[in-house]
């Protein structure tokens, strides 16, 4: 898995070391901060040589592509912490309109459509008309990893680093809707966000969940990010976050919240984003699925993060292995490890609960007696008795890679 | 923005350059910016992009490609997918004139076509036998 170079990331950034003291990004910002020459990491794929570029409120990232920004976290940031930091946190756009520039004076946030009262909000009447809550939870994209697919599918060529976990503050969207009244006969809720397309033909990025989903009061439009406010990239200055459910309903700059009557169809829901109405999500690797359906919710995934791919210990060495596990949010009961390629398991101990929508830490100490090459194996369990396959699922878009990973070590002398 | 908030950023920059210049200790200075900035709505937020230093092989029908692709998006769309066989990028073609709206014509289709396939595109699969 994560064996690529990370001889690049090292600096704690200024801002990361003021984001303790509560700073927000508009103090310690703004502007470019051009990395030197560019340090590259090949991604543990074909064609994965990719630039560490540092962007804006940004350490070096991983970038994807430039115009619009995508950038991947380096894997090392997750063994860091259980939480990511704004800084570290990964980038997804679709569209290349994006905006670079925002007045938090001027910011609206527009609820409308099949409701008794249409709502305009500022962000001070957003923050004091209406409960704060916060929650834990991972965001990750759909296509994390897609660079693993074997054969290989058109897409962002994705690592592992698609993902973060971030404590995210801001108001229910229920209650929002309330406020608003949601009128008989309502069916979904879209949303909208600052990025537009660049051509007219382009269908705008807006996306749309049942208005149960939106009413159940774990959906929220976030205005902070682990106690500051959101990074640019990452959809300042309100976020729509939807704990449990991959990234592409977190609408980023969020501005218009409809409430319709009918079903959405609009690419990014009807073409775009979709899976197998299979089992697993999966068809015959190569084949195309027959129906689609909707992605929604996370699998359940786990890493080891304090070894790598390649990494070389000592015989004899006693190893603190650990790693993170998440799931769609029933919460991880169970890490399994493995050290001999899946024969025998062993339980690893979790760490702190931070909530059934975060990464869910655990560790296991691993005495490495034996010469050789090692096979590490993770496992985890969701409360519903969900796993991970031993084998991997495949997919035509690429989206939902869960497979149990494998890390190999050699152990010498 | 009401003129009362302008007189306000006004005072709260003012109140930074004095403590800049009396040489405030930095945790005073830093406590007091953090309070004042939790309750009132912050200054505009600008950024300004990293260059887009990616671009295509250079080969017949590169600028063309240029000329089409980079109209919506930066080049490493095109340069960090895996080899892709001949079908996959007329399917990418295709979905971006069907899709995205990408307005491509008939005889930079096929021109465009050969470029990815030439620069982009997997090796033809050897005849496997059974």
């Amino acid at each position: 898995m994560n064996e690529f170079n990370e001889h690049a990331i090292h600096q704690v950034s200024r801002r990361e070391a003021l984001k303790g003291l509560g700073i927000s990004a508009v103090q310690a910002l703004v502007g470019s901060r051009i990395a030197k020459a560019n340090d590259k990491v090949q991604l543990p794929f074909e064609n994965g040589v990719r630039d560490l570029v540092q962007y804006p409120q940004k350490r070096p990232l991983i970038r994807l592509t430039s115009r619009p920004p995508q950038l991947e976290t380096p894997f090392s940031v997750f063994n860091a912490d259980v939480i990511t930091p704004n800084d570290a946190f990964f980038v997804r756009y679709h569209l290349s309109d994006i905006p670079l520039e925002i007045d938090p004076a001027g910011y609206r946030l527009k609820i409308s459509g099949k409701v008794n009262q249409s709502l305009d909000l500022s962000l001070s009447s957003l923050q004091s008309g209406f409960e704060s809550v916060e929650v834990v939870a991972v965001n990750q994209c759909s296509g994390n990893s897609r660079g693993f697919f074997n054969p290989r599918v058109p897409g962002g060529q994705l690592g592992n680093g698609a993902m973060g976990n971030a404590r995210w503050k801001g108001v229910r969207l229920k209650d929002l809707l309330e406020k608003a009244g949601v009128a008989a006969g309502a069916r979904q809720v879209l949303f909208d966000g600052l990025d537009r397309p660049v051509t007219a033909g382009t269908p705008d990025y807006i996306k749309a969940i049942s208005i149960d989903h939106a009413l159940d009061g774990e959906v929220i439009v976030a205005y902070q990010m682990n106690g500051v406010e959101l990074p640019m990239l990452n959809g300042y200055p309100l976020r729509l976050v939807v704990p449990g459910y991959y990234g592409t309903y977190w609408v980023k700059h969020l501005s218009e919240i409809t409430v319709v009557d009918e079903a959405y169809t609009g690419f990014w829901v009807g073409t775009a984003y979709r899976i197998p109405d299979t089992v697993g999500a999966c068809v015959e690797p190569g084949s195309a699925a027959k129906t689609t359906v909707p992605i929604s919710r996370f699998n359940v995934r786990s890493f080891i993060t304090s070894l790598k791919d390649g990494d070389v210990l000592r015989a004899g060495s006693e190893e603190r292995l650990k790693g993170i596990a998440f799931d769609g949010g029933a919460g991880i009961r169970e890490v399994l490890v493995s050290s001999d390629g899946g024969r025998n398991w062993m339980a690893a101990t979790l760490g702190a609960d931070l909530g059934r929508y975060s990464f869910r830490e655990w560790h296991l100490p691993l005495s490495f007696g034996r010469r050789g090459s090692w096979e590490l194996l993770v496992k985890a369990t969701n409360r519903l008795g969900e796993s991970q396959p031993m084998e991997a699922l495949w997919n035509p878009s690429g989206y939902m890679r869960n497979v149990v990973e494998r890390t190999r070590v050699e152990v010498v002398a | 923005m009401s003129s009362s908030g302008l007189g306000w950023k006004w005072w709260l920059e003012g109140q930074k350059q004095i403590m800049k210049t009396k040489k405030v200790p930095i945790s005073i200075t830093l406590a007091l910016v953090y309070l004042l900035n939790d309750s009132v709505i912050a200054e505009p937020v600008r950024i300004v992009l990293p260059a887009e230093t990616a671009s295509f092989r250079v080969g017949p029908g590169a600028e063309m490609a240029m000329a089409q692709c980079l109209q919506c998006h930066s080049a490493e769309y095109i340069t960090t997918q895996p080899p892709l066989g001949r079908d996959a990028w007329m399917a990418s073609i295709q979905k971006m004139r069907a899709k995205y709206g990408a307005s491509i014509s008939p005889e930079a289709e096929s021109a465009l076509l050969e470029y990815l396939v030439g620069n982009y595109g997997a090796p033809p699969k050897p005849l496997t036998t059974k």
